[in-house]
């Protein structure tokens, strides 16, 4: 790659006069009063090694406890039980790989057809190992078939990992109904939650739901990247996946990182103290901007559930005619970030596979556009884009032309 | 998600995304050919108004359901045609038409393909539909180009009916 192309791609782009940011799924920023808890962690304090026998040492160690404890407790969960990692990637891998040393005579990983890639491609990973991979179908709207769950469990069951909020569609999964199933068959199957897209946004007690692990992120709460969680229930000895020199955290061997972890409590605690007024914020946010996009523009269809089924900050549809690299593309050059599960956006240039288990024909699957709303998303960001993705897809559909599809 | 890969093109995609030359169906086309499938999410429509006397384009056209890359593409291909006669249009290549837009990345360069694919069956269209001299230079095989095109609507065969329920 040449910067230098990059550059004047850029500068050809342009930037439009005004901006709406709803990429939040693939990438964040902090706002102030993050950032401004993480800068004292960079510039004066914490910076030692916690397991270190110094002042320098000790102050992070204390910095490290008080900072984790906040978060332990957005769960209803003992510090020692939440592993500190670098990614939800790290968590879910962490999952899903370190359960098969737990009890090397059960062969069998129950997934869903939704799972984010880091599950899924961590236990297809699994297969060299004699280990067989079920996938539980969903249903239109992406919930999980707990009938199928149930009739797939059976002696051979290691693990289930369902998780707790679809990150593309929205969809709120029965999950408590689903560990219930999983526990009343039998106890020893361990059950983890990829909860990274439901954190913040939905009531999550990880002692009162009975779950072995939960996957919570940082940038998902708008923390910093490259940190996030793995709630490990008490009495499960779950082991690193990679080797190296292990300090206070022991699942994810490194040295703590303390200007990441002060930023990602400083997140929780803005997400927790105004729980309520931030997700209903959204939510009104969400049905503005996706009811108003449905009802102006035509052929759109709502990709995932409605109301209270669907996460406070999710919006994904698909706008027939429209190829989404494309749309992406025109959004960009008109201020509106968002994201497609087109084939075309992707590495393999195959659509979204959570769009084709909820039944969308590839032709839909291609026009789909993921945008999610934050506490630092504004009315006035979605009127804008209420008034101009309309002219955006019309101007797709022009270059589609009359090509039926 | 799926997994992605940085896309950072030449400004000249972005240039013929913003303004595409030759846009559009055209009414008074001698002839139309599509290549690529809705399902892999790439279909180029190349319209041809031919002087039968000549054997040159006296103008093309396209359409495109498809991204950024293959937009351009095609408006790239329309504007190397020019005013070509048939047999000089047919030997644009895919690679042509890449360089044009200062190289596709690599993951992208079926869209140059799929172009040219289209280009090629048009004028075989025009051969066998339209003016029934087939000439010489005419390959009786398809070319690279053209198959390329197929493999892809046959992928998306496969597609449909791994995906559709």
């Amino acid at each position: 790659m040449k910067m230098k192309s990059v550059k004047e791609l850029l500068e050809v782009h342009g930037k439009a006069e005004k901006e709406s940011y709803f990429d939040w799924e693939n990438g964040s920023f902090v706002d102030a009063e993050v950032f401004n808890a993480m800068k004292p962690f960079f510039l004066e304090k914490g910076y030692g090694n916690p397991a270190i026998t110094h002042r320098i040492g000790w102050e992070t160690y204390e910095s490290y406890g008080i900072e984790k404890e906040k978060i332990a407790n957005s769960l209803n969960v003992d510090s020692v039980n939440l592993a500190l990692t670098f990614s939800s990637t790290e968590s879910n891998n962490i999952s899903v790989l370190g359960t098969t040393k737990l009890n090397k005579k059960r062969k069998k990983i129950i997934v869903s057809s939704v799972e984010h890639l880091s599950v899924l491609h961590a236990a297809r990973a699994l297969y060299d190992q004699g280990i067989k991979i079920e996938t539980i179908p969903v249903s239109h709207n992406g919930v999980v078939n707990l009938d199928i769950l149930q009739e797939k469990l059976d002696e051979n069951t290691l693990m289930v990992s369902l998780q707790s909020i679809n990150h593309e569609i929205g969809t709120i999964q029965p999950i408590k109904e689903a560990i219930e199933i999983v526990k009343d068959k039998d106890e020893d199957i361990y059950f983890h939650t990829d909860a990274s897209a439901a954190y913040g946004r939905i009531h999550l007690d990880f002692l009162d739901l009975n779950v072995d692990f939960g996957t919570i992120s940082s940038q998902k709460i708008l923390g910093p990247k490259s940190i996030a969680g793995l709630y490990v229930k008490d009495g499960i000895r779950l082991k690193s996946i990679y080797e190296g020199q292990l300090s206070v955290e022991t699942l994810s061997p490194d040295v703590e990182y303390m200007p990441l972890l002060a930023g990602f409590a400083k997140a929780v605690e803005i997400q927790f103290n105004k729980f309520k007024e931030i997700n209903e914020y959204t939510l009104k946010l969400r049905d503005k901007l996706m009811y108003g996009l449905q009802t102006t523009i035509p052929r759109v269809e709502i990709n995932g559930p409605e109301g209270h089924h669907r996460a406070p900050d999710n919006i994904n549809l698909s706008f027939l005619g429209c190829e989404g690299e494309a749309l992406t593309l025109e959004s960009s050059m008109n201020g509106i970030f968002a994201s497609s599960g087109s084939a075309c956006t992707s590495r393999i240039l195959m659509p979204s596979h959570i769009l084709t288990a909820i039944g969308r024909k590839p032709e839909e699957a291609h026009g789909s556009f993921l945008m999610k709303l934050t506490r630092l998303n504004t009315e006035e960001e979605v009127n804008y884009t209420l008034e101009t993705l309309p002219k955006v897809i019309k101007r797709i559909r022009s270059i589609t032309g009359g090509i039926e599809l | 998600m799926s997994s992605r890969i940085p896309l950072p093109y030449a400004p000249r995609v972005l240039e013929l995304f913003r303004n595409p030359q030759n846009m559009g169906h055209m009414e008074d086309a001698t002839v139309a050919a599509t290549a690529g499938s809705p399902a892999c999410g790439d279909v180029i429509v190349i319209y041809l108004k031919i002087n039968d006397k000549t054997e040159s384009v006296i103008k093309s056209s396209f359409e495109s359901y498809g991204c950024a890359s293959n937009i351009a593409s095609a408006s790239q291909l329309t504007i190397l045609i020019g005013k070509l006669t048939l047999k000089e249009a047919w030997e644009i290549t895919w690679k042509q038409v890449s360089d044009e837009l200062g190289k596709l990345p690599k993951i992208k360069s079926h869209c140059g393909s799929l172009a040219v694919g289209g280009l090629r069956r048009a004028i075989r269209k025009y051969y066998s539909e339209v003016n029934k001299k087939k000439p010489d230079w005419l390959p009786e095989e398809i070319t690279k180009d053209e198959k390329h095109a197929l493999e892809e609507e046959a992928l998306a065969e496969k597609l449909k009916k791994k995906y559709v329920l």
